[in-house]
């Protein structure tokens, strides 16, 4: 089934905020997924910064300490200033580098590793396990930042693993999170494949996210590609996509899962359903509507 | 990192006055499970319910089967008064998914916007939305009367057996696909008709019944103003022709 909670603060007095509302929200969509949970959080100061790149690695234990960790890639990149931390089931490594030559050096630091966020605003993390304990251990409800997404996953299409937990984040600082399935996943994986891209999981959800990142590269403009999505992909889908500017929101033209929007002029939210919202401040003078289905909603910071 | 310092929501926007007979519940202290079982109470002779803080909760209300009133101020989740009985219950918000799906009778008003499949597989009573309702609004109903005051979202009326649905403003794609026998009445625009559904004429029956749902459902909106749709009868119904078919 899936639950999907996603939050952008316009007033950024209540950036500090960003992680107990979103944590709250969270809790409210746990009986939609209770098999796993994943969170992506832009602009935390305590994890990210716009002059370094992070990478979110799955696990916090990849074989080595932090410190080693850290140690052997000062000799990778010895000018980038590397760091290098556990957070819950997360680790995080930051540098003074793109992705790529991050990527680049860990792979020659650490047997195996998964990235599952990269860019200079973004965090993610997620795990297997109850939704609230995820976000407790990496004490969401105390992070501040600009604007976050949360998911509850039910698995259907693959097995229930800290790899197949949403959200997929497949490119700098872009994230996706998806409630339904998918059906012809495995054709439109086999065509990205053929064109060299790589994907880390079985994922159905993954297939998405990896094919609006290749929209993204050739020139298309986050609208056009979720349009793109609508005609390739077939299935069930409610779908937001964060980016380091906005967020943005898409149902299947049948609109077999749901969503509800509330907007008021210090934040915009979205959930997959209104329990979640409820409890947001001042949501008794929000807008609140359903997104109409196949119609690719966005908001820019 | 700072604590949470924001105040719980205040959803009510209508303040219902208590009098010494109603019975308040508020599902910020007690659960949905609790209220069900309280209206289920056969030995319960409490008429006049106010329900308060909701929070778009599930399931709440379900299963009544006797007269009595209700108020719940604020928004309530999926399913609020499924399979309803005989008493008139009133949401001053929004409502989820399924609202009064399977309602038996009596009457269930919402003065918000409701989400999907309203009064899906209705058999009696009366559903009136002030708001809009979204997709699949009336699906599958067997009896159920529905007005709605705003729009209805794509593939309402889907194989809709008996009953009425009046809508007040526009309806969206596919109205009355695979339609049966309930009367549809439209005041705006319909996107497009579904499978075997039609444009028909309204006559003095038609006008009359519209005005008493109209009147029922406390909106003033002229019967002259609106369209009648219905079954073309052409998918429902056998023809010898096809029995080779079969």
């Amino acid at each position: 089934m899936c639950g999907i909670a996603a939050l952008q603060i316009k007033n950024p007095a209540l950036r500090p905020q960003l992680g107990a509302l979103l944590n709250t929200m969270l809790c409210e969509v746990i009986e939609r997924g209770p098999d796993s949970a994943g969170m992506a959080v832009y602009d935390n100061p305590e994890l990210t910064d716009q002059d370094s790149t992070v990478l979110s690695l799955l696990g916090a234990d990849l074989g080595k300490t932090p410190a080693q960790i850290r140690t052997e890639l000062d000799l990778e990149l010895p000018e980038a200033e590397v760091a290098v931390e556990v957070l819950g089931h997360t680790t995080l490594v930051s540098g003074q580098a793109t992705s790529q030559e991050l990527a680049a050096a860990l792979d020659t630091v650490l047997p195996a590793y998964d990235v599952i966020g990269r860019g200079r605003h973004v965090a993610v993390m997620k795990s297997v396990g109850n939704p609230r304990d995820v976000a407790d251990a990496h004490d969401l409800v105390s992070m501040a930042g600009s604007r976050g997404v949360a998911h509850t996953r039910m698995a259907t299409e693959s097995a229930v693993t800290a790899a197949g937990s949403h959200p997929f984040s497949v490119a700098d600082d872009l994230c996706l999170v998806h409630n339904g399935s998918f059906s012809n996943h495995a054709s439109i994986r086999k065509e990205l494949q053929r064109t060299g891209v790589v994907f880390d999981s079985a994922n159905d959800s993954e297939v998405a996210a990896r094919y609006i990142a290749t929209r993204l590269e050739v020139g298309e403009d986050l609208e056009t590609a979720l349009e793109n999505l609508s005609e390739v992909f077939d299935g069930f889908y409610t779908l937001v996509v964060t980016t380091k500017d906005g967020m943005a929101v898409v149902r299947d033209p049948i609109s077999c899962k749901p969503a509800v929007v509330a907007e008021t002029e210090d934040w915009v939210a979205m959930a997959s359903e209104f329990r979640a919202l409820a409890e947001l401040p001042g949501i008794e003078n929000a807008r609140v509507f359903e997104p109409e289905p196949g119609q690719v909603y966005t908001w820019r910071a | 990192m700072t604590a949470l310092a924001h105040e719980p929501a205040q959803i009510t926007t209508e303040t219902t006055a208590a009098t010494e007979d109603t019975t308040v519940v508020d599902l910020a202290q007690s659960s949905v499970r609790d209220l069900n079982q309280a209206l289920h109470d056969p030995a319960s002779t409490s008429t006049e319910w106010l329900v308060r803080h909701p929070a778009g909760k599930h399931n709440i209300a379900v299963g009544i089967d006797r007269a009595l009133t209700m108020t719940v101020e604020g928004n309530v989740g999926y399913f609020f008064a499924g399979m309803h009985k005989s008493a008139d219950i009133t949401v001053t918000g929004n409502a989820g998914q399924g609202l009064a799906e399977n309602i038996m009778s009596g009457r269930v008003h919402v003065k918000g916007d409701a989400s999907q499949a309203v009064a899906a597989t209705g058999h009696g009573g009366l559903v009136v939305v002030d708001g809009n309702a979204s997709a699949r609004c009336g699906i599958s109903m067997k009896g159920v009367d529905i007005v709605v005051g705003g729009n209805v979202g794509h593939m309402s009326a889907f194989m809709a057996q008996a009953g009425r649905l009046v809508v007040c403003g526009d309806a969206g794609d596919s109205l009355g696909d695979s339609l049966y026998e309930t009367r549809i009445y439209v005041k705006g625009t319909v996107k497009s008709l579904g499978a075997d559904c039609v444009e028909k004429e309204m006559h003095e029956e038609h006008l009359a019944e519209l005005a008493q749902l109209l009147a029922a459902a406390g909106r003033d909106e002229d019967p002259a103003a609106f369209r009648r749709y219905g079954s073309a009868r052409t998918l429902y119904h056998f023809h010898a022709d096809n029995s080779a078919a079969y």
